[in-house]
C-alpha cells in the first residue's frame, strides 16, 4: 500500500516545494517496459505517479499521448494489465493514481474497478471526462474504498462549476490550464495563475496544474503559483524519441530530475 | 389505419429530461473544459427554440434555400409489387441530396444568432461535411471539416465539393482513421477555439444538448410527413421506417409519430456482413451499453470497453454508436430495430432505381429493405390500403462508386 496523495502533497509543500506529478500511460513500449519507465519517473523524483489507462478515443489527447496509447492497444494490453501496473508502481511507496477516460472504468464495473484499484494499492482515479455531477456510481465506489477523487477544473469552468468540483475532489484538485489538448507548449499559459486562486478560494485541497510543461525552468514558473506541476506529454515524448529503451529510461530519468530541481527553486 | 389525429405536440413523452437523459441513456460525459460551452450552447438553442422569430427564420431558409417541405411521393409501382400502400418522404430532392442540411442549417443559423463565426464539424462519407461546408457558404463563416484519413481517399468527391465551398479539409490520421476519429479531433479542435467556435454536431448523438437539438432540426421530416400523409388519405400510416446509424434522419421522422401509439415505427441498421460475423454496425441489436462521445447509448465494444471497428457498405451508417434516443425507444419497445444486411440494401437500392426511377443513397436503401418486408405483412393482413411511409433520406448520386463495384456495372 502506497503513501496517500495527501500526504505527498502535504511533504513538498513542508519542503516549501510544489509536488511533480508524473504520467506515463500504462503498456508503452509494453506492460514490462511501462512499469520500469514508471519506477524510474519514482526513482528521480516524482512525488506522485499518474498512470494513462490506454484508450481507443481519447478525446482530451494530444499526438504524443494519443502515438502512446495507440501503440500499446495495438500490442494487446488490457484493463487488467493497468492495474498489474499499479501494483508494481505502488509497491514503490509512491502514491499512484490511474487517469482514465470512463467508458473502461464503466465496462469494467464501477464497484469492481474500485476494490481492484484499491487491492492493487492504488490510490485513486483522474477522470478527464467524467464531470462530478456525472458521476454518482463512481463517487460511492471511491468513497466505499477510500480512493482519491480528483476531477478537473478549466479556465471556462463558472465559479459554481468549481465550487461543486472541488467540493467532490479528494487528494487534489486537477487545474487544467490551458484550453486545449494534452501536449508540450513552448510557453505557459496565462490564465493558469488566475485558475489556481479561484480554485483555491473554494478549497484546501492542493491544486495541481497541467499545461503542457516539459522543463525545469516551466517547472519553476508553475511551481511559483500551484501545489503541483504535472507532467504527461513530455515524458512520453522522451521515450517516443528513443530507438532503444535503456536510452529512453536515460532521457526520462535526466528530464524528470531537470523538473525535480524545478519545482524546489519556485 | 389510423383515424385522422389533430397536428402532433412539439414534445413527447420520449424526451429527454432537462440534463439529457432519454431513460438510461444520454446524458453528458465530457471533460469539463467542454461543458461551459454546451451549457451555453443548451441555453441559447432553448432560447431560440421558444423565440418565433428564429423558428420563422429557420423554416424560411429550409423552404427557400434547401427547398422542404420535400414531397410525400406514392410508389405506386412498388406499392403493387408489394401489395400495401409505399409512401416516401423524399427529403432526397433536398438541396445537397439529403435531410442533413436540414440540421446544418438550423446549427449555422444558432451559430449566427451566438455571435460566432466559425464553424467545425466531423464527417464520415462526406454528406455532413458538405453540408456543413454550403450552410457556412450561406452564412459568410469559415469552415473547417475534420474527415478520417481513410475516408478521405475513398471520398475523393465530396473531399473536393467541400473545397469548392471553401471550407477547409483535415485528415484524421489517429485511431481507425475514421468517423469516430473525426469526431474525437473535432473534439479536440473545439476545446481550444470554443469562444469563437460551433461544432456542428452531425448526427443525433454526442452529449446533451447534441441529440435533442439535432433531432430538433430535423423533425420536419416527420412534422412534414404526417400532416401530408393526413392531408393526401385522410388517415396516418399504419407504419414508419428509417435507416439508423447516428439515427438523424430517423429521429427527425419519428419525433412527430412518437405518442400516436397506432403506428408502428421501425429502424433499420447497418448489419453489413451479417450480425453473425461481428463485421456490422448494428449498435441497437448489440445492445451493450456504454459511453462514447459523451454519452451513454449503445456502443460497439469489446470486453473491456475499447471501440470496435463498425463495418456497412454506407459510409454514412458506418459508426459504432447510436443517438440515445433511439437506445431509449429500443429499450421501452417503442421503436422496433432491425439489421439490414449490406447485400439486402444493395438489392433494395437496384429494386428502386428499376421500379420507380429513384437511385436511393446506401443508408436509405436499408430503410427500403427493411420497410418493404413490413409492407408486405401488412398488405396480407389489412390489404392494400396498408400504408408505410419511408423516409428516402438521401439520394444515391454519391454511391454510384459502391455502385458500379457491387453490381459490375
Amino acid at each position: 500500500m502506497s503513501a496517500s496523495t495527501s500526504t505527498a502533497f502535504e511533504k513538498a509543500r513542508a519542503d516549501g516545494r510544489a509536488a511533480l506529478v508524473g504520467y506515463l500511460p500504462a503498456g508503452y513500449p509494453d506492460v514490462a517496459g511501462g512499469i520500469d519507465a514508471l519506477r524510474c519517473l519514482v526513482d528521480s523524483g516524482c512525488d506522485v505517479i499518474e498512470i494513462g489507462l490506454p484508450y481507443s478515443d481519447p478525446v482530451m489527447d494530444g499526438p504524443t499521448i494519443q502515438a502512446a496509447a495507440q501503440h500499446a492497444l495495438e500490442g494487446g494490453v488490457r484493463t487488467h494489465d493497468v492495474l498489474r501496473t499499479v501494483e508494481a508502481v505502488a509497491a514503490t511507496g509512491v502514491p499512484t493514481l490511474v487517469m482514465t477516460y470512463w467508458n473502461p472504468v464503466e465496462r469494467y464495473g464501477v464497484p469492481r474497478f474500485a476494490a481492484d484499484l484499491a487491492s492493487a494499492g492504488g490510490a485513486g482515479l483522474i477522470t478527464p471526462d467524467l464531470t462530478p455531477d456525472s458521476a454518482p456510481e463512481w463517487i460511492a465506489a471511491a468513497d466505499e474504498h477510500d480512493l482519491d477523487k480528483v476531477f478537473l477544473v478549466a479556465p471556462s469552468s463558472t465559479d459554481e462549476r468549481v465550487a461543486m468540483t472541488t467540493a467532490a475532489c479528494r487528494g487534489f484538485v486537477y487545474a487544467t490550464a490551458v484550453m486545449g489538448v494534452t501536449g508540450a507548449r513552448t510557453t505557459t499559459s496565462d490564465l493558469a495563475g488566475p485558475l489556481v486562486a479561484r480554485t483555491r478560494a473554494t478549497t484546501d485541497l492542493p491544486v495541481g496544474v497541467g499545461l503542457g510543461v516539459s522543463n525545469g525552468d516551466q517547472a519553476a514558473e508553475v511551481a511559483s503559483y500551484a501545489d503541483g506541476v504535472i507532467v504527461g506529454s513530455a515524458f512520453v515524448r522522451a521515450l517516443l524519441d528513443q530507438d532503444d529503451r535503456a536510452a529512453g529510461l536515460r532521457a526520462l530519468a535526466a528530464l524528470t530530475e531537470d523538473l525535480a530541481a524545478g519545482v524546489r527553486r519556485a | 389505419m389510423t383515424s385522422a389525429q389533430e397536428a402532433p405536440p412539439t414534445t413527447s413523452r420520449y424526451d429527454a429530461d432537462e440534463r439529457g437523459w432519454f431513460g438510461d441513456f444520454g446524458g453528458r460525459f465530457m471533460p469539463e473544459a467542454l461543458v461551459a460551452a454546451l451549457d451555453e450552447l443548451t441555453a441559447a438553442w432553448q432560447d431560440a427554440m421558444a423565440d418565433p422569430a428564429f423558428v420563422a427564420s429557420f423554416e424560411a431558409i429550409c423552404r427557400d434555400y434547401a427547398g422542404t417541405p420535400s414531397r410525400l411521393y406514392e410508389a405506386r409501382r412498388l406499392s403493387d409489387k408489394v401489395g400495401a400502400r409505399i409512401l416516401l418522404k423524399r427529403e432526397d430532392l433536398n438541396h445537397t441530396g439529403a435531410h442533413k442540411i436540414r440540421n446544418v442549417l438550423g446549427q449555422a443559423l444558432l451559430t449566427q444568432r451566438m455571435g460566432k463565426k466559425r464553424v467545425i464539424a466531423e464527417t464520415g462519407a462526406g454528406q455532413h461535411g458538405v453540408a456543413s461546408a454550403t450552410a457556412a457558404a450561406y452564412f459568410g463563416m469559415e469552415c473547417t471539416v475534420y474527415m478520417g484519413a481513410v475516408d478521405v481517399k475513398r471520398q475523393a468527391l465530396n473531399v473536393a465539393r467541400m473545397h469548392l465551398l471553401g471550407a477547409k479539409v483535415v485528415p484524421v490520421d489517429g485511431g481507425s482513421a475514421t468517423l469516430k476519429d473525426a469526431i474525437n479531433e473535432a473534439l479536440r479542435d473545439w476545446v481550444s477555439t470554443v469562444d469563437h467556435t460551433a461544432y456542428l454536431f452531425g448526427t443525433a448523438a454526442g452529449p446533451h444538448p447534441f441529440p435533442s437539438m439535432v433531432r430538433d432540426f430535423a423533425r420536419g421530416i416527420g412534422d412534414e410527413a404526417r400532416a401530408q400523409c393526413l392531408e393526401q388519405y385522410g388517415v396516418l400510416p399504419d407504419a414508419i421506417a428509417a435507416c439508423v446509424g447516428g439515427g438523424s434522419n430517423a429521429i427527425g421522422l419519428y419525433q412527430a409519430f412518437l405518442d400516436d401509439e397506432d403506428v408502428a415505427i421501425y429502424g433499420f441498421e447497418p448489419g453489413g456482413d451479417g450480425v453473425e460475423t461481428g463485421r456490422h454496425a448494428a449498435t441497437i441489436h448489440a445492445a451493450d451499453s456504454g459511453v462514447l462521445h459523451g454519452a451513454r447509448t449503445y456502443v460497439l465494444q469489446d470486453e473491456d470497453g475499447q471501440t470496435v471497428e463498425s463495418h456497412s457498405i454506407s459510409a454514412g451508417l458506418d459508426y459504432p454508436g447510436v443517438g440515445p434516443q433511439h437506445a431509449h425507444l429500443a429499450q421501452v419497445g417503442r421503436v422496433t430495430y432491425l439489421p439490414i444486411t449490406d447485400a439486402q440494401a444493395m438489392d433494395a437500392l437496384a429494386l428502386l432505381s428499376r421500379t420507380e426511377g429513384i437511385i436511393p443513397a446506401i443508408e436509405s436503401a436499408h430503410a427500403i429493405a427493411g420497410a418493404l418486408d413490413v409492407a408486405k405483412r401488412l398488405g396480407e393482413e389489412k390489404g392494400p390500403d396498408a400504408t408505410v411511409l419511408i423516409n428516402l433520406s438521401g439520394r444515391g448520386d454519391k454511391d454510384m462508386e459502391t455502385a458500379m463495384e457491387w453490381f459490375d456495372l
